[in-house]
């Protein structure tokens, strides 16, 4: 008994280590956007708030510009980024489920084809087709939009092969049944097929959310006038070369509120997290 | 797989897939295609002529010694991710499983660094460990140490693999938790009944059962550290000081987006295809293994 007990005290000093290098840069984050420049620049950082919150968050959210930082404000970033990821969310589930459902509930020439092609885009990431893409859509003249930034992101092979499985689970008794009792394809799509996958689409969402917040390269390439930045990149313009005698405390500021909706989800929809992340890397 | 009761409609499946089809012809085949071709030409410096030069491109690429280093930090950075990310989440997961107080909300704890973007991770990291005002970087100063990861490569290539490493610990930390909440409570009773210790049970009967798992995390790390590091570089050191912490995406970038060396920057980009194309069959390989398990 005593050997268990010890043994239960040993796993939680390696969780709370564990938790403590999680916390700890963002714990140092809170506490820099609570401080004034002086105060950061000098090194003088305490591990104790600051009185100066509400001033650098205000300051961060409404204007971005600071003594060194010319910066947009936050709250335009912000909701760039919200854009962003709604729509690249929304819109990868969308094509994604018509054409699953198209896969997997039709008989068509071509039909294998189109699977695989769209099998292939897994082994096709914006990385290895960095400038082709890049002319493609300057070509379709959508650099500098939310266009540019959302379209080229939403072809999505993870989440149709997510959705033809689960549709191959579906019962051939429930397609009968509704050609029974008279309905079409896509009144069968909508009263019978989305409801059955709503735990898979809010899984889905909650993966694809953090993905659209989270793009970097992309929309490094896309935006490049200021207030068309997503948050993550608008944080880098920020810290630039990080000299010493920038705005620390408004970049830290922007810091915590860049990751605080993409945290909330995941901690906020945990069950649906991990049910989506588990899924959809089979 | 099909099934016996389907719609017969006849134009409805093309409309349905349209729209992804659509996007993927243009923005993925296209691009790619193209990304082929022009990695066979080459363009003069003022984009007026461009020529057919075969592997040209793929010859000066690989024997570039600016692209074996960057080969090689890739690497550095592949073996790091995977060795301290893994390690580290294969033990918070298997600590995370035993039946202690607070399980639920350690797992918790444990898991939001996963919505952490790469390039945010790196912003926190370097206020901590910045020479002259993080706290950990003074600390380091003070200690003697002549820390500065902006004129040191190897204090650059740390501070890379800790920004990201810390982020990946997490999406292991998931799987690894998967894993081994898959593992039949019987098998591990079944082997204490016969006198396993906790260290035997974990190597004899724990370990195998996860391999599956492992062998998945191990593709999707190298995957990671491959591609995602390019927010941590880009936000942290932008490849310097002196190329310290130029990988292979980060070559790509810089040499097509800001040197506009397109033959270039596009067998390079062909090469990167080559290497996704090679783990993506071999993680596939691994599904198809799995589902006949």
């Amino acid at each position: 008994m005593r050997a268990l007990r010890r043994a239960h005290w040993l796993a939680h000093l390696v969780l709370i280590a564990g938790v403590a290098i999680f916390v700890l840069p963002v714990y140092m984050a809170i506490i820099g956007s609570t401080h004034d420049l002086g105060t950061i620049a000098r090194g003088e950082l305490p591990l104790t708030p600051g009185p100066h919150a509400i001033k650098n968050y205000t300051q961060a959210w409404t204007s971005g510009e600071g003594e060194r930082v010319r910066g947009a404000p936050v709250r335009r970033w912000m909701l760039n980024s919200l854009v962003m990821a709604l729509a690249i969310a929304t819109g990868k589930i969308a094509i994604s489920i018509l054409s699953a459902f198209a896969v997997a509930f039709f008989a068509f020439p071509l039909r294998m084809f189109f699977f695989w092609m769209i099998f292939v885009t897994l082994m096709l990431p914006v990385e290895v087709r960095i400038i082709p893409t890049y002319k493609v859509v300057s070509d379709l003249a959508m650099i500098n939009t939310y266009q540019g930034l959302i379209v080229p992101l939403i072809a999505s092979a993870t989440a149709t092969l997510i959705f033809r499985q689960f549709f191959l689970t579906v019962p051939d008794e429930m397609v009968d049944a509704a050609k029974i009792d008279g309905a079409g394809p896509m009144r069968f799509f909508w009263s019978i097929l989305v409801p059955l996958s709503s735990s898979t689409i809010a899984a889905l969402f909650v993966i694809l959310f953090i993905f659209g917040w989270n793009q970097y390269l992309w929309p490094l390439l896309i935006t490049t006038k200021g207030e068309l930045h997503p948050i993550v990149i608008g944080i880098t313009k920020m810290i630039g070369t990080g000299d010493v005698q920038t705005d620390w405390q408004l970049i830290m500021a922007t810091v915590v509120m860049a990751m605080l909706p993409p945290v909330a989800v995941v901690i906020l929809m945990q069950r649906w997290f991990v049910k989506g992340l588990t899924e959809s890397e089979k | 797989m099909t099934r016996r009761a389907i719609f017969d409609n006849k134009l409805l499946p093309y409309l349905l897939v349209a729209p992804q089809l659509a996007i993927t012809l243009i923005f993925f085949f296209w691009p790619a295609g193209q990304a082929i071709y022009q990695s066979l030409l080459r363009q003069d410096p003022f984009g007026l002529r461009t020529q057919f030069v075969g592997f040209e491109n793929f010859t000066t690429v690989l024997g570039d010694p600016a692209y074996r280093g960057a080969l090689g930090i890739t690497l550095i950075f592949c073996a790091a991710v995977i060795g301290l990310a893994m390690l580290s989440g294969l033990l918070l997961a298997v600590t995370a499983d035993q039946q202690i107080r607070g399980a639920g909300v350690y797992k918790m704890l444990l898991m939001w660094p996963y919505a952490v973007a790469p390039a945010v991770a790196a912003s926190l990291w370097l206020f901590v460990f910045h020479p002259s005002i993080g706290i950990v970087g003074r600390a380091l100063v003070r200690s003697g140490l002549h820390w500065d990861f902006s004129l040191n490569g190897a204090h650059a290539v740390i501070l890379v693999i800790l920004a990201t490493s810390w982020k990946q610990v997490s999406y292991n930390f998931i799987f690894f938790l998967a894993g081994l909440q898959s593992i039949p409570k019987s098998v591990l009773e079944a082997a204490s009944v016969d006198g396993a210790g906790g260290r035997h049970r974990f190597w004899k009967i724990v370990f195998p059962l996860l391999s599956p798992t492992t062998f998945f995390l191990l593709v999707v790390n190298v995957i990671y550290a491959f591609f995602e590091t390019f927010g941590v570089i880009h936000s942290l050191t932008r490849g310097g000081p002196s190329k310290a912490t130029e990988t292979l995406i980060y070559k790509v970038y810089v040499d097509g987006v800001v040197n506009l060396d397109l033959g270039g920057s596009s067998a390079q980009s062909v090469i990167l295809l080559l290497v996704v194309i090679t783990l993506t069959a071999i993680q596939f390989r691994y599904v198809e293994r799995r589902v006949h398990y």
